[in-house]
């Protein structure tokens, strides 16, 4: 029933069971707000079997590559992924926490070159469960919470 | 492994085997230059050493080590009146001395500046320290001065002391000497106690580590009793530097329970960590230590520079 709230897309990428609340960080995480990121259909606070309530993202016209979807992971776990093409759901998966995150996670050590220099933030995963990750330039590790602030 | 263009930024990017090839090519080093005064593997080849902040000994190791492999040093000592202080970007500043150098030595005071330069360089990069983070080269010679001394790492009782919880020395010597057959003794004040993530890195690693506030009591286990130093300006208030300023200080009386060959280091300079009666006893080794940095910086220009 819920799904048809929300308007079906012929061509595009559809990013479910966000957690409710987090469609903004992901929208922001995918760089959907230029304005060639492609049309946006969101729904959020959407009844789930799964989470009670959830967000959905649908990006029409658009197909996000693996890669680039898995950085949604640190925001939102849950997340699958439909890939629909002429209203079918051509491949699906859920998102998984890339080795290395680029680009989209400010170091939170104010001392570190990558706040300073024109270079991009960069992060190798040190472990998933707890999430900890290691600054490519300062080499300090930051968890969870951390993590969120800095996104 | 290739030696020739690699960068020297961090003791995390080093495998047992990489260290022991460098302690092994310097002591090679070491006894050429006692034979022969100083070497040429490195004549026409010219060091750049950058140090955005001072630090007046490391950078003279840098370059008495070129010197002594025959070849020559440019660079400042600090940005005062370079086109640093008037804005330039680490990165066109990097991009500019690699135009008159073969391989650099950066001293920078934020953490990750040295990986950064070595990711904009094409020559070589050596990291002489960034901020708190990283300074390899100090490590590789507490590693060879200990490897000198008592001919072998594997086996020996190492005690640490002092700023465990700061010290971004013993942080990395530390790190190293899992890569041994050690047993560690972290001595401390109970606020500066060694990170816990770091100890939990060493038991992993399969490291014996005792961690104790007890100097006097621990002093006879040792082979080695490595010092350093209470540094005022890495505490976040002074409040917490005034307790712990002065906790430990290792004079000859204390030394009386020490092992027969006990050698005490410590990575310079000191203030009153050390009593200056111990320097002429047969404990220490601390300009011992201070000599090391020669062969084991001579060893690391060399093979960056792919003359060795
Ligand atoms: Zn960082």
């Amino acid at each position: 029933m819920s799904e048809l709230k929300v308007e079906v897309i012929p061509d595009g990428t559809v990013i479910d069971h966000i957690p409710v609340g987090k469609w903004l960080k992901v929208v922001e995480i995918l760089g959907l707000t230029n304005p060639n990121g492609g049309t946006l259909l969101i729904a959020s606070n959407v009844p789930s079997k799964k989470l009670g309530r959830k967000d959905i993202v649908k990006v029409e016209g658009r197909y996000l590559s693996e890669e680039e979807v898995n950085k949604i992971a640190l925001v939102a776990p849950s997340a699958t992924v439909n890939i629909v093409k002429d209203y079918k759901i051509v491949e699906k998966f859920k998102v998984a926490i890339p080795d290395e995150i680029v680009g989209i996670l400010k170091c939170p050590n104010p001392n570190c070159v990558s706040n300073h220099e024109y270079t991009k933030p960069r992060f190798r995963v040190e472990s998933r469960e707890p999430l900890k990750l290691r600054c490519h330039y300062c080499e300090r590790t930051i968890e969870w919470d951390e993590i969120l602030g800095n996104l | 492994m290739d030696w020739k263009g690699r960068d020297v930024i961090s003791i995390r990017d080093f495998s047992k085997e990489d260290i022991e090839f460098v302690l092994g090519v310097a002591e090679r080093l070491e006894k050429e230059l006692k034979e022969k005064g100083s070497l040429d593997y490195a004549r026409g080849k010219i060091l750049a050493t950058l140090f955005f902040e001072p630090s007046t000994r490391t950078r003279l190791s840098f370059e008495s080590a070129m010197h002594r492999l025959g070849g020559s040093v440019i660079g400042f000592s600090s940005t005062l009146g370079t086109s640093v202080m008037k804005g330039e970007n680490l990165a066109d500043t990097i991009r500019t001395v690699e135009q008159y150098s073969d391989v650099i030595v950066i001293r920078h005071p934020m953490e990750g500046a040295a990986r950064l330069a070595a990711e904009l360089a094409e020559i070589p990069v050596i990291n002489a320290g960034d901020g708190s983070n990283q300074h390899p080269t100090q490590t590789l010679l507490d590693l060879y001065t200990i490897r000198r001394t008592f001919g072998k790492i594997d086996g020996l009782k190492i005690g640490l002391l002092g700023d465990l919880k700061y010290g971004r020395t013993v942080h990395s010597l530390a790190e190293a000497l899992a890569f041994y057959d050690v047993e560690l003794y972290l001595i401390s004040p109970e606020l500066l106690r060694m990170p816990k993530h770091i100890v939990e890195e060493l038991r992993e690693r399969g490291v014996k580590v005792h961690e104790t506030t007890n100097l006097e009591g621990t002093i006879p286990e040792l082979d080695v009793l490595y010092v350093t130093r209470i540094q005022k300006e890495r505490f976040p208030d002074e409040e917490e530097y005034l307790k712990v300023k002065g906790s430990y200080q290792v004079n000859c009386e204390l030394l009386k329970n020490a092992r027969e060959g006990m050698k005490v280091m410590h990575p310079l300079p000191r203030v009153d960590e050390i009593h200056p009666e111990v320097d002429k006893s047969e404990h220490a080794l601390y300009f011992r230590q201070v000599f090391s940095g020669i062969p084991v910086r001579m060893a690391l220009l060399g093979l960056t520079l792919g003359v060795l």
